[in-house]
């Protein structure tokens, strides 16, 4: 009997130590945010003591390393905007475009086929594109920009905006597809009804409905594309440009992220703690992103009533 | 429109001249949806061939049969091993390995021999028909051995036993692919272990308060961070607080299996909710604890899917750079390295390296190492989607 | 029989008092429908009038739907339907080759069992077909068509106004007279309803039923219901679907009282005997 009391106690113990055990690890991933958000904040808020903040996000002149550095991320930041904007501006239509085919005109066996052959351009390792950027669609810009007269860079933000938008199709086009095709047939059959054709019921009545969906996957195409690094560090330039040409060598966050903490620097210097600063607004920028991202998503769940997204 | 002269069109009462405009706009708009898809399969049909075509070659190397002699003299000046008229011809890296050669063979010593010995990175290149930079008297040596058959592409075995190298001919992936294997070692080890038990505990222990929704949300937003950061983390916290050596597969599997940690978590759950309920009320019923039945019943039924969820989580750290960059595992490392505290580099990170080398001969080298890594991302993908299929139970 | 006979009476009055031979709108001649192996209906032959209702009634899965699908090829949606046979619409066979099914469509409106309104506003269920259409400029013209349609389908004092709100905040009633109204908007000269009040309460019913009786005046109506009262209480016709057949079709009160076949009374006195 006081064996089995004892077993007992035993089992209850270790039952205990495995639920604690449990729980530990799942604290790991919360313990993990905050440890990228803090080490990057704390080196950041270093950086902020001996620069002025202010002037990192106001000024023009970005020049590390030399005896009189300024860090104005202005032209950083153009950069990674309009570098980020030529992606959209690819990936957007042609993904939305693949999403409403997949959905709404191929058959389900088709569509069964068309989407794991999309998902395996999110599964290229990004540094595959980079190289793709780099040493064919760069090369092609210059020499087609030649033939029309016009000069352009081996590191135009053109090439890696355009292989970087090639990269996130998947990522609008898998997750369009999911809320296009959980919009309520009898929409569209009611619309159809009315003497629609498929294309005015697409744009008017599913595209409207899926909205808060697709702004969703826009969102987290954006903030895929302004933390992508590799595409950029490999075909895009190191040079700080605030310019509207997209023909012109520019720079992005992530680029001077990998630039800064590269090589042999002292790291209590500005030079690389400007990284860290970098990092910092990144971090906020994306994490807003995908706050709102999953936000709208809900939203759309919570409209049709549905669990599977 | 009732007058029309046309009498088939007047009888019929649904002839509606204004649904033609109509219907060809649906029409474009087809042929656009359908124009988008075709443009991104062909992209990736264009690309994966690009790719191939780029790297093929790098899996030939050239050689030229000529008579070596082994001696002493050639031992210490190895340079004379061949014939003066070979020397810009013949790859250094090769002559530089005569030393070994006769170390491992020593009945090589105090003998002529004629030998397949590797061609220096521009040969090649002619050998290929790509662009090359040799002087006219070499060229046509060249020109007379390639026409005796003496100088041949065979295969460039180099290119999976040899680290990286500054002379191209000579540099190949080893390295790089130990470097990934020691780096997703730890990544594993970390992130399999707590990945699954921080799904165990959200789907069969949590009680649905405030705590755990902020671990739910935590993932999520975890899973959307940029790799850069993870690097930045990295750096920070491993390397500069923890005082982990920096480039060593430790420190980058560490920061990798926090970026694999949500795609194993989320994954796991959704293996886990597939179980049906009636197991567990069948373990409890059978007087269990929970932790008994979790770990006798729940567990071993979500096992396939936690695996497929841990082997594409696997691939994408498998392919990730720039966190590693970051942390210092792109540096040059011909030798591979032999414990995960020594500095190593990765395959995408050697992709990287070589990528950015200003000889031609790298670009198929770099091709042919994105064709690599390709590969065994593609086989570890077919490997979850083959699990997942093999055992797909129809609850 | 238990079927109120006022009802039926109505009707039968109703009838007399127009005193009109009833004009045909739609000849179904010899149709037969398969979802690729499953012959779903077999030789269906029908006339149905202009100002009448007409029901089609029978157990679930004889094909009601599915006919209902034919006459405004709502079928052809899906994949693997074939459909052989003649559907005449003002003596065209809108089958032929030369017919366009989205011309069919702004002709024959259809009214589902769930109501659907579109998540826009109430003005925008209305407006959005006509627009589209061309029926109409957006400005006054379209302001005067939504009221119009709003009061044909008795709606219009319950949402004159609030016209700017989504149609999904309305009731389930009020959201299927919604839909009606949709239809109306298009002009059709056919209106199909498929159970339009089978996910509605009551009172709700009630107001549906008393809106078909109007529009019957201008429209044929065609419904299907498994409401035999409603039948009983609303049809001028009814038709007697089995598994595919078309087992009888007379007026109302010809199949309630005094049906032709074996079927048709089993049917109609299970339910109520
Ligand atoms: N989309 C479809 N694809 C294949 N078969 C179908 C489809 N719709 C209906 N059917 C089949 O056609 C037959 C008739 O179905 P239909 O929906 O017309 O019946 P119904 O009389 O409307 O039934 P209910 O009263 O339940 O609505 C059934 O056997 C059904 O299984
Ligand atoms: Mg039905």
């Amino acid at each position: 009997m006081k064996a089995f009391e004892s077993k007992k106690r035993h089992n209850e113990i270790k039952e205990q130590l495995i639920k604690f055990t449990l729980i530990t690890a799942a604290s790991v991933s919360i313990l993990t945010t905050f440890g990228v958000l803090f080490s990057i904040l704390f080196e950041a808020i270093e950086f902020f003591q001996m620069r002025s903040f202010w002037y990192f996000i106001t000024g023009t002149e970005w020049s590390p390393g030399v005896a009189d550095s300024k860090f104005g991320a202005l032209p950083i930041f153009s950069g990674t905007f309009i570098i980020t904007l030529i992606a959209m501006a690819v990936a957007l239509p042609i993904g939305l475009g693949s999403a409403i085919f997949m959905s709404e005109y191929a058959s389900p066996k088709l569509r069964s086929k068309l989407k794991p052959l999309l998902e395996i351009l999110a599964g290229i390792p990004t540094v595959v594109y980079g190289f793709f950027a780099a040493i064919t669609v760069a090369p092609f810009i210059v020499n087609f920009f030649t033939l029309l007269g016009v000069q352009a860079s081996f590191n135009s933000a053109l090439a890696s905006g355009i292989v970087m938008g090639i990269m996130i199709i998947p990522v609008i086009s898998s997750l369009s597809d999911d809320v296009i095709s959980a919009v309520p047939d009898s929409q569209r059959k009611a619309s159809l009804a009315l003497g629609m054709t498929m294309s005015e019921t697409i744009k008017n009545i599913v595209l409207p409905s899926a909205l808060p969906g697709i702004i969703s996957a826009t969102l987290l195409g954006l903030s895929k594309a302004l933390g992508e690094t590799m595409i950029v560090v490999m075909a895009a330039g190191l040079r700080p440009n605030l310019s509207w040409n997209i023909l012109e060598d520019m720079t992005t966050v992530t680029v001077r992220i990998v630039d800064a903490l590269v090589g042999d620097h002292e790291f209590n210097s500005p030079d690389t703690l400007s990284a860290f600063a970098l990092g910092l607004i990144l971090f906020i920028v994306t994490l807003v992103l995908n706050i709102i991202s999953v936000a709208l998503i809900r939203k759309f769940k919570e409209k049709y009533k549905i669990n599977t997204l | 429109m009732k007058n029309i002269n046309n009498k088939t069109l007047s009888d019929n009462p649904f002839y509606d001249p204004s649904l033609s405009k109509r219907h060809s706009k649906a029409r474009r708009f087809k042929i656009f949806t359908i124009t988008c898809i075709v443009f991104a399969l062909s992209f990736l049909v264009f690309f994966l061939g690009d790719m191939i075509v780029k790297g093929l070659p790098a899996f030939q190397q050239s050689y030229m049969q000529i008579d070596v002699s082994y001696n002493d003299k050639t031992i210490a000046s190895t340079r004379k091993a061949i014939d003066k008229k070979y020397r810009r011809i013949v790859s250094r890296a090769w002559l530089r390995n005569i030393p070994n050669q006769v170390e491992e063979s020593p009945e090589l010593m105090n003998t002529t021999q004629s030998t397949w010995v590797l061609v220096n990175h521009q040969v090649d290149q002619y050998m290929k028909g790509h662009y090359f930079k040799i002087k006219s008297k070499e060229l046509k040596i060249i020109e007379d051995m390639h026409a005796q058959g003496k100088l041949q592409l065979q295969f460039n075995r180099i290119f999976f036993t040899q680290g990286d190298s500054k002379i191209p001919e000579n540099s190949g992936l080893k390295s790089a692919i130990i470097g990934s294997i020691l780096t997703l070692l730890v990544t594993m080890v970390v992130a399999f272990p707590m990945g699954v038990m921080t799904a165990v505990y959200l789907e069969e222990f949590a009680d649905d308060n405030r705590w755990t929704q902020f671990i739910e949300v935590n993932i999520n937003n975890l899973a959307a961070i940029p790799s850069i950061l993870f690097g930045l983390l990295g750096l920070a916290v491993f390397i500069n607080l923890f005082g982990l050596p920096r480039s060593s597969p430790l420190v980058g599997g560490l920061t990798l299996a926090l970026m694999t940690l949500p795609i194993i978590i989320v994954s796991s759950r959704a293996a886990l909710r597939s179980v049906p309920d009636s197991i567990r009320q069948a373990g409890y019923g059978l007087g269990l604890t929970k932790v008994q039945v979790v770990q006798d019943h729940v567990l071993p039924l979500a096992f396939p899917g936690i695996m497929t969820g841990s082997i594409i989580g696997l691939a994408h750290a498998m392919g990730e750079t720039a966190p590693l960059i970051i942390i210092g595992m792109i540096a040059f490392i011909p030798d591979s390295p032999g414990s995960i505290f020594e500095a190593a580099t990765v395959m995408p990170a050697q992709i990287f390296t070589w990528a950015g080398m200003p000889e031609r001969a790298y670009i198929e080298r770099t091709a042919a190492g994105i064709m690599v890594l390709l590969s065994v991302l593609i086989s570890l993908n077919a490997l979850a989607i083959i699990l997942r299929k093999k055992f797909e139970v129809k609850w | 029989m238990t079927t109120n006979p006022n009802d039926i009476s109505s009707n039968t009055i109703d009838d007399s008092s127009a005193q009109k031979i009833p004009e045909t709108k739609i000849t179904v001649r010899d149709l037969n429908l398969y979802y690729g192996d499953n012959h779903a209906l077999h030789n269906i032959d029908m006339d149905i009038y202009k100002n009448k209702i007409t029901a089609l009634i029978g157990p679930s899965g004889c094909g009601k739907s599915t006919f209902l699908r034919c006459l405004n090829r709502m079928n052809d949606l899906i994949n693997s339907v074939r459909v052989d046979g003649e559907v005449f619409i003002d003596n065209k066979n809108i089958y032929d080759k030369d017919v366009d099914e989205v011309s069919v469509r702004k002709r024959v409106g259809m009214v589902f069992q769930q109501p659907n309104p579109f998540p826009k506003s109430i003005y925008d269920n209305v407006s959005y077909a006509p627009l589209k259409h061309g029926f109409v400029k957006k400005g006054n013209s379209c302001n005067e068509l939504v009221e119009k349609s709003l009061i044909q389908a008795g709606l219009w004092e319950e949402v004159k106004d609030k016209l700017s709100q989504p149609g999904t905040s309305l009731s389930g009633g009020q959201q299927q007279r919604l839909c009606i109204a949709r239809t109306i908007a298009v002009q059709p000269d056919i209106i199909l309803m498929d159970e339009p009040t089978s996910a509605l309460d009551p009172i709700s019913t009630e107001k549906i039923e008393a809106l078909m009786l109007e529009l019957k005046e201008k429209y044929a109506i065609i419904t299907v219901t498994h409401n035999m009262q409603q039948a009983g209480r609303v049809a001028d016709y009814t038709a007697f679907f089995h598994m595919g057949d078309l087992i009888e079709y007379a007026d109302t009160e010809t199949i309630f009282i005094n049906p032709g076949k074996k079927k048709t009374e089993d049917y109609i006195t299970g339910r109520y005997g």
